[in-house]
């Protein structure tokens, strides 16, 4: 990765002052991810540039790891960019090896250091989540102009389009140390990933740097939120490796807040409109130990928990992991005892037959039918109405006749990127209908949320009744 | 004295402190049998005398008997019981585990007792007296309290020369092998069972007026009844004169129906509704001898409710067993084996509804039973229903055992009408209740049993890794029957300048005694199984699918290859042609096989993967290091040292021109099935049979052939064969790869020419593969060929890799030959599962 600083004040070799740098050695610095090399390129009166060029050890970056990803479970670990953009890693050797140039020190030319001259900036390769117009918006009010230009990903493939790097040249009459500064805070940011984990102490290193100017620029709450709410969850391990053997990237399985309640964003109290429903009809069928099948990380737990009616709570869910999110945002640990016995969090799965959780009152299944693929509905069918055979199940899904009513949802797509399906009203009854015939049960359909004249409610909510006397 | 205890049952000591229980208990049972309660008394409170313990101590000794009796243990009390509620809480843990409670009372005179006493624990007098006593009172009552069998020792030479007869449980017949005809429900329809013997071969035996009274069959095979020989039907003296003639001469075994039983209770003279055909046996047996109708009555009292027969593997009880109770004998057995388990609801016929305790059938004995009505037979989880309606005007039906071959007779007319319709041929619907997993088919700590590798266990975290992949993402489990196991690299290369080479991958099989083996191009694609059928009618019979698919193509975690069904189909439906110009349905008797792929180019699945991960980094390393080369050229222009640091970073650009060359050879545009290759290196099973382990010669010779009839789709797979113990040939094998990655190719994979192979050390590797240099890249990174990289990377250790390739390799075999024999589908799937969960092991994923 490389950095070039070009300066075209007279005489430009004051630059080597300003930054502790010879401009006729080569210099070399250990750092922690490699070695960083110090040379000008040109170096002459009138115009006088330092090139950092960081040479990170790709092998030490994946086995030198500490903590759980230690020993490179992530087969995209040899194939990283990190050895050849501008990112985390640069701004960490810019901190080593222009430290006193970066708090502005410079013994043999302070004033000079003090003073704001005519600087070019070359990051040849600059990760951008954002691209150009991010670049501008951020180096632009500092002062800049910004030059970015778009990297192709590979000549050979052009429909593949551009990279998120830049090409970036930034012009300015700026001191040295804030140039060094922003670059410090910003390329991090730009880059949206940081290297090393980011913890309480990265809050000082942010004021230390930004503090001349970071706190009178426009965007400087996307400035912080990026630089220090970097704590991306781990993905968990089994998960992402079981992703690899599918040739698909590996990454972050879809985040707490993307799950099925994200796209109700848009209509806040869906997600509360339809736990109440799910509520009031538990109430009016005296369902009182309650199967959350398929709860995810516990929203409707939480609002049973408080309801005094239901005694007994089982959650389920396929995700371990989520599980442990539910039970951590449930407090579960810290509930007083006759709380904590009521609720019980179980891994298990929908599509499959689970004799722990026969004998209950109700099964709830919110926002669950549509992210099972259609050739295993009838297992769940099965599984729920055949095995577990509570009195009432209580099914919700989105009505996507109502999807239409939502202007920022692309015509066709679902309310979210895992649903496998999104059911008229009509084919929710269909498929209600089959359930009850296959399983000897009694359905009844209602509307949850702003019901529309012409494409009803926005949510369906099923409540099937076992019926007693009769099984086929 | 010969005290006869049953085998699995749950024996009370029953004495006053000092009769000697625990001396007896130890000269007679193992010390492991026997729970006393002093020595549960002392687990708890550290004094095996502290009274105040005893209430925690029996607490604990139940749950270690419960333990011991649900797996099946004989089990002995030490404790005093002589109270009454002591005693009943000791018959309740037997009923609750089905065996039975056995008392052995120790009566000593009161001198031995007090003596001992004295010597030993030193009780006062008037506790002994007391518990003389209780025991007094008790003695007459344990018969009646619930004890099958109660001996009572009176004297010291009574117990001195006592000794334990240990007696089989009546159901217990594991040493008859048969081979065995199991034959349904029969009631009263005497002429189509003497049809149904004579054409399973049996020869009748009649008496002076031609009545069949006996049946033996030349080679010695026994018949067994499932029940409910009576009732309904034309000539129940006739079964019953039959049948009890067989079962006398040895040539018949039968298990009691309901219909007997409720028979039986209407000839004692007990008030019994006479319905469901009753009133038929009843008339005709009026017309029989008294004799006879005796005979009849002491037969059918005499039939057990179960049998377990050929060494377990089978167990026939009339209305089927649940694996709980299979050799266990308690009220609510019998009335299982009798009756079936009813859920308490009743259908619109106002029959009881039956618990369909088939569906979670898990057991490995196969259980035959009779009792409802179908109107055709069919596997469920390893148990079978042998009741085709005869008396309806269905069949009647036999098993051959162990051959598992049906054979059936038809009615020779309706002889009585049914209340409700012959259940219909199972509907799909119904097929998949049946077959419906069960968490506990996947989750938890498991071990699958596996032919080549015995045991392989599965950790709990790796189940519990897996069932959100299975759940979430896989396709339907029904088509599922293989993942692929991963594949260990040969050890790492001696040569200079690389990680892998054909000399290790030779030199391993040279090691393991392998000498011939086959060299295959590793394709570079993205793995897909595909599972094909001639028509969507054997997808629905053989795979049990509901919906109007022809069969699946899906990836290594079980996901569906393509997104869109109907791109699927239209693949299969050009493989389906390939195979059917091939004539492979014919010479491989199958209508349905599974093909182990590659799936090219890789940019077809992997397309995200290569603009989010592989392409950027190529275009980083294009951008930066020409760059870096201009900064550092135009320094060293003017004087700097910088030769090294240049000439470093130079060659990191070819490196990355190399990088992105490699990636790019495995991608190209598609457009539909348009530019898409398959690649299939393996016929993996078929219509009973897994070809997994046959050899590559076989394999390649039958691939070969689908490659030519479909050359736009097929792509072949080339290969050499190699004689490891040949200098010659382990150079041509070698040269071959080095053309082979030279050109481009990602390497190849070194198989046992065999297929499945054992070695010095137990099985060999079915395959490891041995990646070219240049592909390398796009696993260890653009620059791994720098001699200080290399040598780092070279540390890397394949000894997990290649014990989990062998364990799933073992599980992948199994799950096919589960399926190929027409295993239940929780079976199959166990094994599908376990290979997913292994894969979430943590294991370096580069090797």
């Amino acid at each position: 990765m490389l950095l070039t600083v070009t300066t075209t004040h007279r005489p430009a070799t004051d630059l080597g002052y300003l930054l502790h740098k010879h401009p006729d050695r080569a210099q070399r610095f250990d750092v922690t991810t490699g070695v960083a090399h110090v040379v000008y390129p040109e170096a002459a009166e009138d115009r006088c540039t330092a090139a950092l060029l960081l040479e990170v050890d790709p092998i030490e970056l994946v086995r030198g790891r500490r903590g759980s990803a230690a020993e490179g479970f992530s087969l995209g670990q040899y194939v990283n960019d990190r050895p050849y953009v501008a990112s985390s890693l640069l701004a960490v050797a810019l901190g080593k090896v222009f430290g006193s140039a970066l708090k502005g020190r410079c013994e043999a030319r302070q004033e000079l250091a003090a003073t704001p001259i005519p600087l070019e900036i070359h990051l040849p390769v600059l990760p951008c989540r954002g691209g150009s117009p991010l670049a501008e918006r951020l180096f632009g009010p500092l002062g800049w102009s910004v030059t970015a230009r778009p990297i192709p990903l590979d000549p050979a493939f052009p429909d593949w389009g551009d990279s998120h790097y830049l090409d970036l040249r930034l012009a300015g009459t700026l001191r040295l140390a804030d140039a060094l500064t922003q670059l410090y805070v910003l390329l991090p940011v730009l880059d949206d990933a940081k290297h090393y984990w980011v913890s309480v102490d990265e809050v000082d290193k942010l004021i230390r740097a930004g503090g001349d100017w970071l706190g009178a620029h426009p965007d400087r709450e996307l400035i912080t939120t990026r630089y220090l709410a970097h704590q991306r969850r781990f993905a968990e391990e089994a998960l992402s490796r079981l992703t690899e053997l599918d040739d698909r990237p590996a990454e972050a399985p879809e985040s707490a807040s993307a799950g099925h309640d994200a796209a109700d964003d848009r209509l806040p109290s869906l997600a509360d409109q339809r736990r109440a429903a799910i509520l009031a009809e538990l109430r009016a069928c005296d369902a009182r130990r309650v199967v959350d099948l398929g709860c995810g990380e516990g929203n409707l737990l939480r609002a049973l928990l408080t309801d005094q009616f239901v005694t007994e709570i089982v959650g389920v869910d396929a995700a371990p992991r989520t599980l442990a999110v539910a039970a951590s945002r449930l407090r579960l640990e810290q509930l007083p005892e006759r709380q904590r016995d009521r609720i019980t969090l179980l891994h298990g799965s929908a599509t499959y037959a689970d004799s722990r959780l026969t004998g209950y009152d109700a099964v709830v299944l919110s926002e669950v039918v549509e992210h099972v693929d259609p050739p295993r509905l009838p297992d769940l069918a099965s599984a729920v109405f055949g095995a577990a055979r509570p009195r009432t199940v209580i099914v919700t899904t989105p009505n996507v006749e109502y999807n239409v009513r939502w202007p920022t949802l692309p015509s066709g797509a679902t309310r979210h990127p895992d649903h496998r399906f999104e059911w008229t009203r009509t084919e929710f009854a269909d498929w209600a209908e089959q359930v009850c015939a296959a399983h000897g049960y009694a359905a009844r359909i209602e509307p949850v949320g702003p019901v529309d004249p012409e494409v009803g409610a926005p949510t369906q909510l099923a409540v099937f009744s076992r019926e007693s006397a009769v099984t086929r | 004295m010969k005290l006869a205890v049953p085998e699995l049952s749950l024996v009370a000591l029953v004495g006053v402190s000092g009769s000697g229980k625990s001396t007896f208990a130890s000269r007679h049972f193992a010390a492991t049998q026997v729970l006393s309660s002093d020595a549960f008394r002392a687990m708890v409170s550290d004094d095996e005398n502290d009274q105040s313990a005893t209430a925690d101590a029996f607490d604990a000794l139940y749950y270690v008997a419960g333990k011991r009796l649900t797996a099946g243990r004989l089990t002995v009390v030490d404790a005093t019981h002589l109270q009454r509620e002591d005693r009943a809480k000791l018959i309740a843990l037997a009923k609750a585990h089905d065996v039975l409670p056995v008392a052995i009372v120790l009566d000593l005179p009161e001198n031995v007792c007090a003596g001992r006493n004295s010597a030993h624990r030193g009780l006062p007098a008037q506790v002994l007296a007391r518990q003389r006593d209780a025991l007094r009172r008790s003695l007459r009552h344990l018969q009646k309290e619930g004890f099958r069998k109660v001996h009572v020792l009176s004297t010291v030479d009574d117990v001195d020369s006592a000794e334990i007869v240990f007696e089989k449980a009546y159901n217990d017949r594991r040493e008859l092998t048969g081979p065995f005809d199991i034959i349904g429900d029969v009631h009263g329809c005497r002429s189509e069972l003497e049809t149904l013997l004579a054409s399973l071969g049996y020869l009748l035996d009649r008496d002076a007026d031609g009545r069949a009274v006996g049946a033996r069959h030349p080679l010695g095979r026994t018949a067994v009844f499932v029940g409910d020989l009576v009732d309904r039907g034309p000539d129940t003296p006739g079964v019953l004169r039959l049948v009890m003639g067989m079962v006398a001469a040895g040539t018949a075994l039968c298990v009691s129906g309901n219909h007997e039983n409720k028979l039986i209770r209407a000839l004692d003279g007990r008030q019994v509704t006479v319905s469901h055909g009753l009133a038929e046996s009843l008339a005709q047996l009026a017309g029989e001898p008294e004799e006879f109708r005796a005979a009849a009555r002491d037969f059918m009292y005499g039939l057990v409710s179960h049998y377990r027969l050929d060494g377990g593997r089978l167990v026939v009880a009339h209305a089927g067993l649940k694996e709980e109770y299979h050799g266990r004998a308690s009220g609510r057995v019998r009335s299982f084996c009798l009756y079936g388990e009813t859920t308490g609801e009743t259908d619109e016929y106002g029959l009881p509804v039956r618990h369909p305790w088939a569906n979670e059938y898990r057991g490995a004995a196969s259980v035959v039973y009779g009792h409802t009505p179908v109107s055709e037979t069919a596997w469920v989880n390893n148990t079978i229903c042998l009741d085709t309606g005869c008396v309806f005007g269905g069949t009647l039906t036999a098993l051959r055992w162990p051959e598992r071959e049906l054979v059936s007779v038809p009615a020779e007319r309706v002889h009585y009408e049914p209340v409700r319709p012959l259940a219909p041929p199972e509907s799909l619907a119904q097929h998949r209740k049946a077959d419906l997993l069960r968490i506990e088919d996947v989750l938890g700590s498991r071990t699958v049993e596996t032919g080549i590798l015995g045991r392989v266990k599965v950790r709990e975290e790796n189940a519990a890794g897996a069932l959100e992949v299975m759940s979430r993402f896989a396709i339907d489990p029904h088509w599922l029957v293989y993942l692929p196991p991963t594949m260990a690299p040969c050890a790492t290369a001696s040569a200079e300048g690389f990680l892998e080479h054909p000399a290790e991958a030779f030199a391993a099989y040279r090691a393991d005694g392998v000498s011939e083996v086959v060299c295959e191009e590793k394709h570079m694609g993205s793995r897909a199984v595909v599972v094909l059928c001639r028509d969507n009618e054997v997808a629905r019979r053989r795979f049990g699918v509901a919906d109007d698919t022809t069969g699946a193509v899906y990836t290594r975690t079980g996901r569906s290859f393509f997104d869109d069904p109907a791109r699927t189909e239209r693949l299969l439906d050009r493989v389906r042609r390939a195979v059917d110009r091939a004539g492979l349905w014919a010479e491989l008797a199958t209508d349905w096989l599974v093909l182990d792929a590659e799936l090219l180019p890789w940019s077809v699945k992997a397309g995200e993967l290569l603009r989010r991960q592989y392409a950027p980094v190529g275009a980083a390393a294009r951008a930066v290091l020409p760059a870096a080369v201009s900064v550092l050229e135009r320094a060293a222009d003017r004087g700097v040292d910088v030769a090294e640091l240049v000439a470093r970073q130079r060659n990191r650009a070819v490196h990355a021109e190399e990088f992105t060359a490699a990636y790019g050879r495995y991608c190209w545009p598609v457009d539909d099935l348009d530019g898409v290759r398959l690649a299939p290196f393996q016929l993996l099973a078929g219509e009973g049979a897994s070809y997994a382990a046959r050899d590559h010669g076989w394999q390649l010779a039958l691939l070969d052939r689908l490659v030519a009839a479909d050359q736009d789709l097929i792509r072949a797979t080339t290969r050499v064969v190699v004689d490891v113990r040949d200098e010659a040939s382990v150079a041509a094998g070698t040269a071959w790869w080095t053309d082979l990655t030279d050109a481009g190719g990602e390497g190849m994979v070194v198989k046992p020419f065999a297929g499945f192979a054992r070695g010095r050390h137990g099985v060999v590797q079915p395959g490891v593969k041995c990646r070219g240099r240049e592909y390398l890249r796009i696993i260890y990174g653009p620059d791994y060929t720098e001699p200080a990289h290399l040598s780092r990377l070279r540390q890397r250790n394949l000894g997990r890799k290649r014990s989990l390739a062998l364990r799933e390799y073992a599980l992948g075999l199994e799950s096919l030959a589960r399926f190929a024999a027409g295993e239940p589908l929780w079976r199959i799937h166990e094994a599908v599962f376990a290979v997913l969960a292994l894969e979430s092991e943590p294991v370096d994923p580069r090797l």
